[in-house]
């Protein structure tokens, strides 16, 4: 194989892949389930193309010697205090999202949750003031590093962590930090997000869902379409219209919404995949204390994009333990396909797979340059790139990874089928949806002509 | 860093640019294949090159040279396919003195490696048997004789083999004509007897030669590394060629694209810029991700020369199959993108289009390359 293991250290790729939090185009954000992030990682995450892709070796940034001693004592606290069944990958159903109507899959799951949750580790950076962790940066990458070492896993899963705090922290007032940033990182609330809409996906700043203004709250109508997971929330945060005049993007207001409140309801979406994680999210006359307005009225837009920034950052904390993983092409092509004289016998099947593990190859080395580069305070277009190359391969993979498996590859449930080839054929479907989540692939290429290119617009 | 580039690069890269774009730009490639000129590239031009180091970048200081890495040399060739530069950098800097100083005996080195490094000597590998890259299909013989070897047999597509004043020429010691076992390389002047070249004019309007070699005496001492044990010297020379090669597909490739883009703000058609349509856009958008794809393979296929020459096939294969197919796509669009203009012979563009399709054809075209990809890993 191609792999050279052992010649990169892994955590200081995965720490640096975590810091990069590099800006994603401002039109059409969205959440992805856990089943469809795991995916991106599986093509973006440096972490799974670790074990099989060629990358640079490279020197440490950092000095790390000042922080060993928070090493050594992160790796005794973790030793002591994670139970032996919380340390391998989460099934989707083992994953503790939080919230009102939270569920652990166990009592250990509940034990390890606590115990991180008070050291405020649930949010490692965050401020202590707000129950947060209060970790810098350097820190907080050797506690992830040592979760990682013991395979221990994420305490809590949270939009409200990955998305909704980081923009509350930056642009929310005293007293919403007071209600929610705690409430986050102690797993009581849960969010989703609520951005598209029906008549507004890729042209999201068009958004009609209106909060008037009316004296002492605000008056919510219209819906929210593939809001992820919005059956299970407690709480929205919404892109509403407050301003029907103005000039789309500054009559936009940024607003939190208890989805207990009188008016709001949801309907689960039946998917390509069979699964319905995305809801249709309905506000008819929901009224909204007017404490709820985080920023300033009309001033939405720019807290949406900065929000969008931790899109990323959330796709590689799920990925970090993504629950499945579908078998490497290589891998299958070894169980499904005839070889001969060590070769591949089906030559456009082998044509097809060294594209794509070129491809991904290439796509490797450009995560790690933009790592670099980031490191090194250079600019270039590659982040900008990533998201189409990366989802455009998953895409690729999954179809090739159909025509390895043949009919094997085609088992919708039940018997007759392994596991991991039914998950493939659901992953399959799912991989339709990353080039569409996250700002479709021509809203990508938009972007490219128009910030990097910087070609005329019509 | 191996993928970012460190102040000293970035000056030398600086530096090749502005001196080729003042020395040899496309202009001059055009009037050295309008004027049929002999030698095929400016020796003046050369001498300056030299002087600047260009020929010397990798070698070892004993041997004259700047010891500067193989990533060093990859930014100057970079930089020469921006402007298309006919010179004797590829065949002698980078396959010549690599030949000698992974091969070559303490003697050898002493004897060559300052010349080429002064740009006294110049190069040229006498490789190819037939139209296809096939690095050990040889049946060009090497034959023991009273004082040394006869070399008989005959190659194509020698670059710069009109010009070189001394030709490495592969040949075969023992084994089927298919063999990696049995090759030799040995040093031949090009004006020895039993010679004969003809130079070859081609798409690119750069240099290159049929070369026949008959009952050619090769005296023991010119015999680089061992008789009939050549294989494994020549195939990472190769790779380092593939990778230099790649090196300069990218910058054509960038030039080219640059250019592009520039007339795409510049033409109106239907009262507009014809950029501001959203065909060319996307078309535009995706070559963008792909030289970006293509710089991180380049750079790292560059350091891996010096940093982790046991990864060194795969990424040679990977960085010249990666380029060939992206000079491929952006040559052709830059062309479908100037419209008639882009046909022309005034045009610059065009020159690009034809040397995308010689380098695409230099040490392994895509499918060569695809197919050693997958036998290295395993499929
Ligand atoms: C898995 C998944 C999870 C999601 N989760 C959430 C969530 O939690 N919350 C949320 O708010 N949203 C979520 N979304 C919605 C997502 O943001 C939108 O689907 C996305 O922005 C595209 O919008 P659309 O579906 O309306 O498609 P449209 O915008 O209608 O696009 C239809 C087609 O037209 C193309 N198109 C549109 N505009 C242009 C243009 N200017 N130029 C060229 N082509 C164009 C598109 O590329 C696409 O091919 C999720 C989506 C998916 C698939």
């Amino acid at each position: 194989m191609a792999a050279a293991a052992g010649q990169v250290n892994v955590a200081r790729f995965a720490a640096l892949y975590r810091a990069a939090g590099s800006g994603q185009p401002a039109s059409g954000g969205a959440v992805l389930s856990a089943r469809v992030t795991a995916m991106v990682i599986a093509s973006l995450a440096p972490a799974a193309m670790l074990a099989h892709y060629v990358l640079p070796t490279t020197g440490d940034i950092a000095t790390v010697e000042q922080l060993e001693t928070f090493r050594t004592e992160v790796r005794q606290w973790l030793q002591d205090n994670c139970p032996e069944s919380q340390r391998s990958l989460a099934s989707p159903e083992e994953q503790y999202w939080g919230g009102r109507r939270g569920q652990f899959a166990s009592e250990d799951a509940r034990l390890w949750f606590e115990r991180m949750r008070e050291r405020g580790w649930t949010a490692p950076e965050w401020p202590q003031a707000y129950g947060g962790g209060g970790l810098d940066p350097q820190e907080a990458r050797i506690l992830k590093e040592e979760m990682k070492r013991i395979r221990a896993r994420t305490p809590l899963y949270s939009l409200g962590i990955w998305m909704l705090g980081p923009a509350l922290l930056e642009y929310g007032n005293e007293a919403q930090k007071q209600e929610h940033i705690r409430a986050i990182v102690n797993g009581e609330i849960r969010w989703c997000q609520g951005y598209s809409e029906p008549g507004s996906g890729s042209d999201l700043a068009s958004l009609q869902t209106r909060a008037e203004d009316m004296g002492d709250h605000y008056l919510v109508n219209g819906s929210k379409i593939w809001t992820t997971n919005a059956d299970k929330s407690d709480w929205i945060f919404c892109l509403v219209r407050t301003d029907p005049v103005a000039k789309k993007q500054e009559g936009i207001s940024f607003l939190l919404i208890d989805m207990a409140s009188p008016g709001v309801s949801v309907t689960p979406i039946e998917l390509i995949s069979g699964e319905s994680e995305f809801c249709q999210t309905f506000f008819d006359n929901v009224k909204v204390p007017k404490e709820n307005l985080v920023g300033e009225l009309n001033k939405g837009w720019s807290i949406a994009k900065a929000l969008l920034v931790h899109e990323r950052k959330l796709m590689s904390e799920m990925g970090s333990d993504s629950p499945r993983e579908q078998v490497p092409p290589t891998v299958a092509a070894r169980e499904y396909l005839a070889f001969r004289d060590g070769k591949i016998a089906d030559a456009q099947l082998r044509s097809d797979l060294v594209d794509y593990e070129m491809q991904m190859q290439a796509i490797a080395l450009t995560h790690f340059r933009t790592f670099e580069e980031r490191a090194a305070k250079v600019q270039s277009a590659a982040p900008l790139v990533m998201k189409y190359a990366g989802t455009e391969a998953e895409k690729i993979k999954s179809e090739l990874l159909l025509a390895i498996m043949g009919s094997r590859g085609l088992g919708w449930e039940g018997e007759g089928f392994s596991a991991s080839e039914l998950d493939t054929l659901r992953l399959w479907a799912m991989s339709k949806a990353m080039t569409i989540a996250g700002g479709t692939s021509e809203v990508q290429l938009n972007v490219i002509a128009k910030n990097v290119l910087q070609l005329p617009q019509s | 860093m191996a993928l970012v580039l460190n102040e000293e690069q970035r000056l030398l890269q600086d530096t090749a640019r502005d001196f080729l774009s003042r020395r040899a730009p496309v202009e001059a490639l055009r009037k050295l294949r309008d004027t049929r000129d002999d030698t095929g590239y400016d020796p003046a031009l050369w001498r300056d090159m030299c002087e600047l180091g260009w020929a010397s970048i990798t070698l070892p200081e004993a041997y004259g040279g700047l010891e500067f890495g193989f990533a060093g040399l990859g930014l100057v060739i970079e930089e020469s396919g921006r402007t298309l530069t006919a010179s004797p950098l590829f065949a002698s800097a980078v396959l010549g003195a690599s030949a000698i100083l992974l091969g070559g005996d303490e003697a050898q080195k002493e004897q060559w490696l300052p010349a080429i490094a002064a740009g006294e000597m110049t190069t040229a590998l006498a490789l190819e048997e037939g139209p296809h890259h096939r690095p050990h299909h040889i049946e060009t013989t090497l034959t023991p004789a009273a004082d040394g070897y006869t070399l008989n047999g005959s190659k194509c597509f020698v670059l710069d083999g009109h010009s070189a004043d001394q030709l490495l020429v592969v040949a075969r010691s023992r084994g089927e004509s298919d063999s990696r076992e049995g090759l030799s390389l040995v040093l031949v002047p090009r004006d020895a007897a039993g010679v004969t070249v003809q130079r070859t004019i081609m798409a690119d309007s750069r240099n290159a030669a049929n070369i026949r070699f008959e009952q050619v005496n090769v005296p023991a001492d010119a015999v680089i590394g061992e008789t009939g044990a050549a294989w494994p010297v020549l195939e990472q020379v190769l790779d380092r060629g593939r990778v230099a090669m790649a090196a300069e597909m990218l910058g054509l490739a960038k030039e080219s694209f640059e250019r592009t883009v520039a007339y795409l703000k510049e033409r109106k058609q239907f009262g507009a810029l014809i950029g501001s349509f959203q065909a060319l856009q996307h078309r535009a958008a995706q070559i963008q991700v792909e030289l970006e794809l293509c710089q991180s393979v380049v750079l790292q296929a560059l350091s891996a020369v010096d940093e982790q020459p046991e990864q060194l096939p795969l990424m040679a294969s990977l960085a010249k199959a990666k380029l060939n197919e992206l000079a491929k796509r952006v040559t052709n669009e830059a062309v479908q993108m100037h419209g008639g203009i882009g046909v022309t012979d005034e045009l610059e563009i065009g020159f690009f289009l034809k040397r995308a399709r010689a380098a695409m054809q230099i040490l392994g075209d895509t499918g060569f390359h695809k197919d050693r990809y997958a036998s290295l890993c395993g499929y």
